[in-house]
């Protein structure tokens, strides 16, 4: 069945919409489109991609204006009547066509105080349900699909003042980790700005991984930012005593 | 062609590494922890190479989940998995040092899943004899690379490329030198002076249509080596595994993993029989159950009962399907059956094979709680590749290393699934360590003005106009060759006749032209990757060509038995004035103590 599908291209500042068609076949998805777009029509089409199997999280797009893994994504869902829409994220520079420009994101990660295993423990003894929610938090394929649809990033473009949904759920998961001795709550409210997430959700609803960002993660750091911070019996020991605790 | 004008940046680090894998990244990190420089580049962003895919687990004898279990039955198991065609010593190594690089990822970050005591837990995998695989329900790649990936970038004096791809590499009196490389993002050259330099670029499977690997595949470590004037070795020994999605045709070859089998799942065909019983080899009839009661019984966890043959080493179980299809017993479109609905409760499937459940339903509109999967046979891994001291990883070039799948040696001709993970935690860290160590101890040398000129026109030779060749199709053209003719059954007609197809190929992929300009341009990556796609291809068909016997992974319907004499030997590709030479190389025996112990029938 042929099938239309509209690719923005282009680099610099000059974009444009390219429409093709392509031989729909069953089961297809739309990064199987675009590579028969490479292959036919366009070999100089840009795309990033690697597993096609919705495990490394580097197909992420804009389908129909929806944050979504190129590779999960079945041209079946859609009407064939209308042309299928692939755009770039939005919230991230683009580099050419579909390829945008993550690398704010690795210079986030990198800001971010690594686990910290404690000093005596050679073994690491844990139990199952202590950590079943940092579990679900590695999950994260970093496909930054959560962070293209954050309105913080994304409308207001606040990236310097806020880390955004991916590295809530990694300051998380490292925060909830049984073993880890270090502290990361005066960075996750200053630096990475958790105050700023008004828990809207769409992160949580564009997540590939159903990884329940806002409820598990966001949510539970704003209240031990909060019980640190705001707390006032704390606030009036911290100022008696100097101490933090 | 015209004077040089290209503006290329100039980098300058201790020690290279190619390939930010598991293998890679951990070199990187090994390297860095001796105090040397790092460059660690990397063809995708960092996190999304091919070790992110791995799903069933990591292998390392912790005897958390049984305790009989120790190293010596891990080398037993890898040697008889291996077909006896492994390196020994390279084996050893792995199977004492894999428990410690494990153990080591948690201190680093990892979260393995865990055993009621509160250790790492440990699931059965195909040819190991005690459950082994530490993982992570059945995306334990991801965990590897995520802890290795959050560790690397703390580390001191490393620098991470992404999206870099090394295009050629430098030598200066049979030693490396460094490397030439482009960034995909816009294009641009640089030229890198290393000291010592690590290959751990992966594997090969692009060569061929029905695979579970990733665009990145394109045996690019394998064929820079190669034209470096290194030893590649066993490269006849391709990895098909028994188990890729075979439908819809658009996911064809997508890995569905080991662990369905491990966690209970049985293999069966159209005639509702449980064929595998029908494939078991003499050599594990000791330790393979007999009948479906007794597999049953297995699973149950009742001592004494032996494994069921649907975790035979994947060699004997893909060629078994294959064998059921061509006699007509296959599933609808073309392969087996896969059940494990019938066999685990829902909830517990989807705790232990998440994104398995994921993957049907989104992509092939099955719940495999409920239904059956259908399942053939996917090129999957490259047990040959670069010539290494099993001590050192050094290859035989001077101050060039490898580790990981680019590396030859520790599997064989078949690897146990869940050996590749401890693979690239044991081999990369020594890589990395040797590396550093020929770092320290060696100058760095200058490189020639001339070489790099008439190498950089060399990757950008595909842009001229006179060029013609659309690469996507000359890449299916290849494809197509490798199914047809050095797929699963090999035989010594159809690969002669293979061999000179490649060989007429040749001018083809020459001619391959890149249009549009160079930021983030596929045509032009692919026109460079086929060449080396091309190289590796010839290697594996002409290996196998040489190699008449059928072992692992490397099957000849004219030659169907083992051969004992070809079992002492490997088989070399080295580059020659004409091409490639072949060279047979007698294998190192292994100590009595060690052989006895293997060929113990049943522990």
């Amino acid at each position: 069945m042929k099938r239309k599908i509209l690719v923005q291209r282009g680099e610099n500042s000059d974009f444009f919409m390219h429409e093709f068609e392509i031989k729909g076949d069953e089961g297809m998805v739309v990064l199987d489109a675009i590579h028969q777009i490479q292959a036919n029509d366009a070999p100089d089409l840009a795309v990033r991609w690697n597993c096609k199997a919705g495990k490394c999280g580097s197909c992420s797009a804009e389908i129909n204006g929806k944050p979504k893994l190129m590779c999960m994504t079945r041209l079946s869902d859609y009407d064939p009547s209308e042309p299928i829409i692939v755009q770039p994220m939005k919230t991230f520079p683009i580099v050419k066509d579909l390829v945008s420009d993550v690398s704010w994101n690795y210079e986030i990660n990198k800001k971010i105080m690594p686990y910290q295993h404690p000093s005596n423990e050679n073994d690491p003894i844990m139990f199952q349900k202590d950590i079943d929610r940092v579990q679900e938090f590695r999950k994260c394929i970093e496909c930054f699909l959560c962070q293209d649809v954050c309105h913080v990033l994304r409308t207001h473009d606040m990236k310097p003042e806020f880390a955004g949904p991916r590295f809530m759920i990694r300051n998380a998961g490292l925060e909830m980790h049984p073993l880890d001795q270090g502290n990361r709550l005066e960075a996750i409210q200053k630096e990475h700005g958790i105050g700023l997430c008004n828990i809207t959700k769409c992160c949580t609803f564009v997540c590939p991984e159903n990884i329940a960002i806002t409820d598990n993660a966001i949510i539970p750091m704003k209240e031990r930012v909060v019980d640190e911070y705001y707390d006032p019996l704390k606030w009036i020991w911290k100022k008696i005593t100097g101490k933090s605790n | 062609m015209g004077v040089l004008t290209e503006d290329f940046e100039t980098r300058k680090y201790d020690v290279l590494v190619i390939g930010a894998g598991g293998a890679g990244i951990r070199a990187a990190i090994a390297a860095s922890d001796e105090g040397v420089t790092v460059g660690l580049v990397s063809k995708s962003l960092l996190g999304k190479a091919h070790t992110v895919m791995a799903e069933g687990g990591a292998a390392a004898a912790l005897g958390n989940a049984d305790e009989r279990d120790n190293w010596k039955v891990h080398f037993r198991d890898t040697i008889k998995g291996g077909k006896h065609l492994n390196n020994w010593e390279m084996a050893k190594i792995h199977a004492e040092e894999s428990p410690k690089r494990l153990m080591e990822l948690e201190k680093w970050g990892a979260v393995f899943d865990r055993t009621e005591d509160g250790k790492i837990d440990q699931r059965n995998f195909g040819g190991h004899r005690y459950p082994r695989l530490a993982h992570v329900g059945d995306r334990t790649g991801l965990e590897i690379i995520r802890t290795v990936q959050d560790q690397v970038v703390h580390q001191k004096n490393v620098d991470i490329l992404m999206e870099c791809t090394v295009a050629k590499l430098l030598t200066s009196n049979d030693r490396i030198i460094g490397a030439l490389a482009y960034h995909r993002n816009n294009g641009k050259i640089a030229v890198i002076q290393a000291k010592s330099v690590v290959i751990a670029t992966g594997g090969i499977g692009k060569a061929y249509r029905v695979t579970s690997n990733s665009w990145e595949y394109t045996g690019d470590g394998h064929a820079l080596a190669y034209e470096a004037g290194a030893d590649l070795q066993d490269m006849e020994f391709v990895q098909f595994h028994p188990t890729g999605m075979v439908w819809p045709p658009s996911v064809r070859g997508t890995l569905v993993t080991e662990g369905v089998r491990g966690e209970g799942g049985i293999l069966l065909n159209n005639k509702e029989e449980r064929f595998m019983f029908n494939y078991i080899p003499k050599t594990f009839a000791a330790e393979t159950a007999k009948d479906e009661d007794e597999a049953n019984a297995w699973l149950e966890g009742k001592e004494g009962a032996m494994r069921p043959p649907e975790l035979l080493t994947r060699d004997v179980v893909a060629k078994a399907i294959m064998e059921e299809v061509n006699e007509g017993r296959g599933s609808p479109h073309g392969g087996a059956f896969l059940d494990i609905a019938n066999r685990r409760e829902a909830d517990y499937i989807k705790k232990k094979l998440p994104s398995m459940y994921h993957q049907f339903k989104e992509l092939g509109d099955l719940d495999i709680t409920k239904e059956r999967m259908e399942v053939g046979p996917t090129t999957h891994y490259m047990m040959g590749g670069i010539k290494v001291d099993a001590r050192t990883s050094a290859s035989t070039l001077k101050g060039m290393y490898a580790a990981g799948e680019a590396a030859a040696g520790l599997h064989g001709a078949n690897r146990l699934g869940g050996n590749s993970l401890s693979d690239l935690l044991v081999f990369g860290n020594i890589a990395g360590r040797s590396a550093a160590n020929f770092a320290m101890k060696n100058e760095m040398l200058p490189h020639n003005k001339t070489t790099i000129e008439e190498s950089i026109n060399q990757i950008l030779e595909c842009f001229h106009e006179d060029k013609k060749e659309n690469p996507y199709q000359i890449h299916s053209e290849l494809q197509d060759i490798m199914e047809m003719h050095v797929g699963i059954v090999r035989e010594e007609k159809i690969l002669d006749n293979g061999i000179k197809k490649l060989e007429e190929l040749k001018h083809k992929v020459m001619n391959t032209k890149a249009i549009g300009g160079r930021a983030y341009n596929p045509s032009w990556h692919l026109c460079l990757d086929l060449q080396n796609m091309l190289t590796t291809s010839l290697a594996v068909a002409k290996a196998a060509r040489e190699r008449n016997e059928s072992r692992g992974g490397h099957t000849r319907l004219d030659y169907p038995d083992y051969d004992p004499d070809l079992g002492k030997i490997n088989i070399i590709i080295r580059k020659g004035p004409d091409g490639p030479n072949i060279i047979k190389s007698t294998k190192s025996k292994m100590p009595t103590d060690l052989k006895e112990f293997v060929e113990k029938e049943a522990l």
